[in-house]
């Protein structure tokens, strides 16, 4: 079944540079699918016009059979309770606490005086605990976000999107800022959101071996245009140089 | 093309270094002020300092009335800085990139805040005692215009330091905009704000002092009055008791940001 459908996308700020450009893709509930190329390829524009972070210039974006471009205020919120995100910096509130970072995925399910005055129900506190305890950090619940590791506080930003109890979660950069063992623990912990509980994930990465590694399929951006979409073991040496451009990439691997 | 504008930056620093110099000779000459007889004529007013402004038993009997005056002065600049700093976080909010409703109340908000900032807390002090005379609600009114601007200013800028992150975080769960700002943005950018908020209130009980040497209120009237009556002994005793109240409320706020931060 197709959950996310991008018809002819195109972005651009201030009308000058496009950033993206008439960009198709389809994504099936259950696809774990990530996006790579290099910095300023559109990548995290393209994740933000999914749940309208960012407005639409042209083109469509359906996800659930629901047009994201036209949608009102109230409808978006509907839809942004759908679709969970996860940030490269975490994006928490670093003096709250775990639990308190957790609970504000449901923010999206309350009334105004509900979220203000933090009225959460038995089940949804519950129901953040065992999150808590599948990524393994229960036992940080009541500590404050700030004196958490880069990794678990990515964890922490896990938790919240799930929560929520989304259809698709969108993952920008989320091991970027982290060490090689924390980035293997939060792609693990990824790759299983969409294996045990179904949900679909779309990842920005920025490295192609990870890349290869976890996702069912890859797209390839460059410049704001798709230049590769497919399955990652089909995505050839020149293909990821003319992603990367080859220069850049001989400089990495020196 | 860029190692040209390399070289040019390099002399940047020089260049505007020597500007300040000639700016600074200028203006005293055009001002006719001389550095080195302003120099000599500070042996001068030290000797008198010392010579006029001690404490003396009979200036202590006055203690009690400036006390009760220092007293008024002190709790005016607070609610005058409380209050303000309530209309300000609105101000804040509504002025604020990431917080704003929109660009129209934004706009409205930065244009306060730099109209009340701007002008400074003196000339409101005499713009508002034309039309509400003498008393306490003139120099509470001069001191409440100025906070304003200055706390919307600061409170701006600690809500867009503090909460860009979280807030579009929160607004992709779909949290509305009370949500966002009582979950993500108070919380964020309270320690900060407070911290303003104390140092307003240190900086108003200094300004209070002029304040009501102007509008004729508080400890800055019994300073006026003990001054042009030359009784300099009782001026003496209003300075030291004034050194000694911001020094106090300094200690006081420095333990509570402790606390909060």
């Amino acid at each position: 079944m197709t959950l996310l459908q991008v018809e002819g996308l195109g972005k651009s700020y201030e009308s000058e540079t496009q950033v993206l450009k008439n960009v198709n893709f389809e994504v099936k509930t259950g696809e774990f699918v990530s996006i790579i190329g290099p910095s300023g390829a559109g990548k995290s524009t393209l994740l933000r016009c999914i749940n309208r972070m960012v407005e639409i210039n042209e083109g469509r974006v359906l996800f659930n059979n629901l047009d994201v471009g036209t949608l009102k205020k109230k409808e978006l919120r509907k839809l942004r309770t759908d679709i969970g995100m996860v940030f490269q910096h975490y994006n928490l509130v670093p003096r709250l606490t775990v639990i308190e970072n957790v609970l504000h995925g449901r923010f999206g399910y309350k009334t105004t005086m509900q979220g203000i005055l933090g009225r959460f129900t038995e089940e949804e506190k519950e129901h953040a605990f065992f999150l808590l305890q599948k990524l393994g950090i229960e036992d940080h619940a009541y500590k404050r976000c700030d004196q958490l590791s880069g990794g678990q506080q990515q964890r922490v930003g896990i938790c919240r999107a799930l929560i929520q109890d989304p259809k698709l979660i969108l993952c920008d950069e989320p091991i970027a800022s982290l060490d090689p063992n924390s980035s293997k623990v939060i792609m693990d912990h990824l790759k299983s959101i969409t294996t045990e509980m179904g949900i679909t994930c779309l990842v920005n990465l920025h490295q192609v071996e990870v890349a290869q590694d976890y996702s069912d399929r890859i797209i390839g951006l460059k410049q704001g245009e798709i230049v590769f979409d497919g399955m990652g073991r089909l995505l050839r040496e020149e293909q990821i140089n003319h992603i990367y451009g080859t220069e850049l990439r001989e400089l990495i691997t020196v | 093309m860029n190692d040209k504008k390399m070289r040019q930056s390099r002399w940047i620093p020089m260049i505007s270094l020597i500007i300040i110099i000639v700016i600074t000779y200028a203006s005293a000459t055009i001002t006719e002020f001389n550095f080195i007889e302003g120099l000599a004529t500070i042996p001068q007013a030290l000797s008198w300092i010392v010579a006029n402004l001690f404490i003396t038993q009979e200036s202590l009997e006055k203690l009690p009335t400036i006390l009760v005056k220092l007293n008024e002065t002190i709790f005016m600049s607070i609610a005058a800085t409380t209050l303000a700093a309530v209309v300000s976080l609105f101000l804040g909010l509504m002025g604020s990139k990431t917080t704003k409703v929109n660009n129209v109340f934004s706009v409205i908000a930065r244009f306060i805040a730099s109209f009340s900032r701007n002008i400074p807390v003196v000339a409101w002090s005499l713009i508002l005692l034309i039309s509400f005379g003498q008393n306490s609600i003139t120099g509470f009114l001069a001191l409440f215009v100025g906070t304003l601007g200055f706390l919307t200013r600061a409170f701006i800028e600690s809500i867009d330091e503090a909460s860009v992150s979280s807030v579009e975080a929160l607004r992709a769960t779909g949290a509305n905009y009370f949500h966002i700002v009582n979950k993500a943005v108070i919380p964020q950018s309270l320690p900060q704000m407070l911290s303003w908020i104390l140092f307003m209130i240190e900086t108003n009980i200094r300004s209070a002092t002029l304040v009501g040497i102007l509008t004729g209120t508080g400890i800055g009237y019994v300073f006026d009055l003990y001054y042009k009556t030359l009784n300099y002994n009782a001026v003496a005793l209003v300075t030291f008791t004034i050194v000694i109240a911001v020094i106090v409320i300094d200690l006081i706020s420095n333990r509570i940001r402790k606390v909060i931060l």
